[in-house]
């Protein structure tokens, strides 16, 4: 399947699928990849190594930094795989491929794609490819 | 298809310094992922990234501040983590407080000025109708475009501090006509004189506003057509915290809507929703997780207060003491403290037992003593954030209601004025 990067990029891994949109900041402890919004109805969701799979961000520009910091400490999705482009979740990413060399693409799916993904298959990324394993 | 001048070649290439090409890949990346065709210049930056969220921010300004990296445009910088001026009051850990200074300092290195407010617009000089800019922090983004009539996208942590070093942000999003104009019109009808003529009618209408549209651009329709800056400031703060809203027209008051064909580009809207007194009701119910127990703390100027809200406080605590227990900040600038004080409006509030803070703002750094009882603001912002930023209960009134409460120690609403 095609995907349109933003932050090109390899990554594999399992898929999450967010049923809602998430914001970073006050949505995702960076110290332990925990979903950590109380009103999210995947709360309490592992985020680190996952594939993530969300309609878009929502929320405070301060969740790049957050991403950032996740990506820092080894805590953030492997990919991120969205339904729009969202420039504040790919601010996050460019800069910890800027600071670290730590590359966790940033992809856009068209709609069929996109409802195509499922929690728990594996999938891997490869620039504006996306792959079942 | 993104196209560069020759500023933006040698931007990229790195002629200018490694601080320099690291920006521009950022704002090239954001501006290809926005199928912007052409970088534009902007007049001014106001930076967010200065809040310390984790080491990753702290990297990043040291980084470019270590490679060189200057603002080519003027550049003011948000609220931090620390009141500099008032360190007394800061109540979190040394490694905290390191961290947030050492962020300060990498900001203002690269030539940010200190003013470390989130009310950029309340400063002696501002922009100008039509004048592209790059301003991040919501509530600023919010006034600037809906107020000023100036021109800034919803920027924000790195992009903002990327923007100042190129002088260039992408031709995109709220700096273009189309994305200006309104999508969706909130009309008020039916709503009293007293109501229409109460500070809390601006952000009760903005939480309301900004649960209903999202991201889009609201025109209101109904506002008091004299409605005051500050009045405006805290409709676009709570709009901006209940929703994304980058901008609002406020039909017969703001400089894009002088008539509702005007702020609707002359199409239909998207959707009309109308709003009546039960649903001002129910937003400023919203507003409150508590409205009763005992109070703890008063915390106004969530935007920071402006010199009007100085003398209206003044004249509101009329030589009172806040009753025994009970603590009360301002959160304000250095530029309008300074003003105030020149007013001889800040010892008569430091006399009845207020306290003021400076370079940051208590809903995000620890200042507070007393997380127990129950919080009093006139901010919508504040009510929206303060219960999940620090824990507490919020009760939401007047600034009236906020002094009337502080000075008998109980909490109270002035009922008369909101039927």
């Amino acid at each position: 399947m095609t995907v349109r990067p933003l932050l090109a990029g390899t990554a594999t891994g399992s898929v999450l699928v967010l049923d809602e949109p998430l914001s970073m900041w006050g949505g995702l402890d960076p110290e332990t990849g925990e979903l950590i919004d109380r009103r999210h109805p995947q709360s309490g969701a592992r985020l680190d190594g996952c594939i993530l799979v969300l309609p878009s961000g929502r929320g405070s520009s301060s969740s790049a930094s957050v991403l950032a910091e996740a990506i820092r400490l080894g805590t953030a999705p492997m990919a991120i795989v969205l339904a729009e482009p969202d420039d504040i979740i790919l601010l996050g990413a460019l800069v910890a491929r800027e600071l670290y060399g730590l590359v966790h693409p940033v992809v856009v799916a068209d709609e069929a794609t996109y409802r195509s993904l499922r929690t728990g298959e594996r999938v891997t990324i490869a620039d504006g490819e996306l792959a079942r394993d | 298809m993104l196209q560069f001048t020759d500023h933006d070649r040698a931007l990229a290439s790195g002629d200018l310094g490694p601080a320099a090409a690291m920006a521009m890949r950022i704002i090239t990346a954001i501006a290809e992922a926005n199928g912007a065709t052409r970088l534009i210049d902007v007049t001014s930056a106001h930076i967010d990234s200065c809040l310390y969220h984790g080491d990753a921010g702290l990297d990043f300004a040291e980084r470019l501040a270590g490679d060189g990296g200057r603002v080519m445009v003027p550049t003011t910088l948000n609220v931090s983590s620390l009141d500099l001026l008032h360190p007394g009051l800061f109540r979190g850990d040394a490694r905290l407080r390191e961290r947030g200074r050492r962020l300060m300092a990498a900001y203002v290195a690269m030539g940010g000025t200190p003013t470390w407010t989130c009310a950029p617009y309340q400063a002696a000089t501002r922009p100008a109708f039509g004048e592209h800019i790059a301003w991040a922090e919501s509530n600023a983004i919010v006034f600037a475009n809906s107020v000023l009539g100036a021109r800034t996208d919803r920027y924000g942590d790195f992009i903002d501090i990327c923007a100042a070093i190129t002088g260039r942000v992408p031709d995109a999003g709220l700096h273009r006509d189309e994305h200006r104009r309104a999508r969706v019109v909130f009309r008020l009808e039916g709503i009293s004189d007293a109501v229409l003529g109460s500070e809390i009618l601006f952000p009760v209408v903005g939480h309301l506003v900004g649960r209903r549209t999202g991201t889009r651009v609201p025109a209101i329709v109904g506002l008091p057509t004299d409605a005051s800056e500050d009045a405006l400031k805290a409709l676009g703060a709570a709009a901006a915290s209940s929703g994304g809203v980058a901008m609002f027209h406020a039909v017969g008051r703001t400089p894009e809507a002088s008539t509702l064909e005007e702020a609707l580009g002359g199409l239909a809207p998207e959707r009309e929703i109308v709003v009546g007194q039960a649903t001002l009701d129910a937003g400023r119910a919203e507003l409150s997780t508590r409205t009763e127990g005992a109070l703890s703390a008063v915390s106004v100027g969530t935007p920071h207060f402006s010199l009007a809200e100085f003398r209206t406080l003044v004249d509101l605590i009329a030589e009172r003491h806040v009753a025994a227990g009970i603590e009360f900040y301002v959160n304000t600038s250095r530029e309008v403290l300074a003003g105030a004080a020149a007013e001889g409006l800040v010892l008569p509030l430091r006399a009845a037992g207020i306290e003021i803070v400076t370079d940051t703002c208590t809903y995000i750094t620890p200042i507070m003593r007393d997380h127990e009882g129950v919080v009093m603001t006139n901010s919508g912002k504040m009510a929206y954030y303060a219960p999940g930023n620090l824990g507490v209960g919020v009760a939401f009134g007047s600034l009236a209601d906020c002094v009337a409460s502080a000075v008998s120690g109980q909490i109270t609403f002035d009922a008369a004025g909101w039927r």
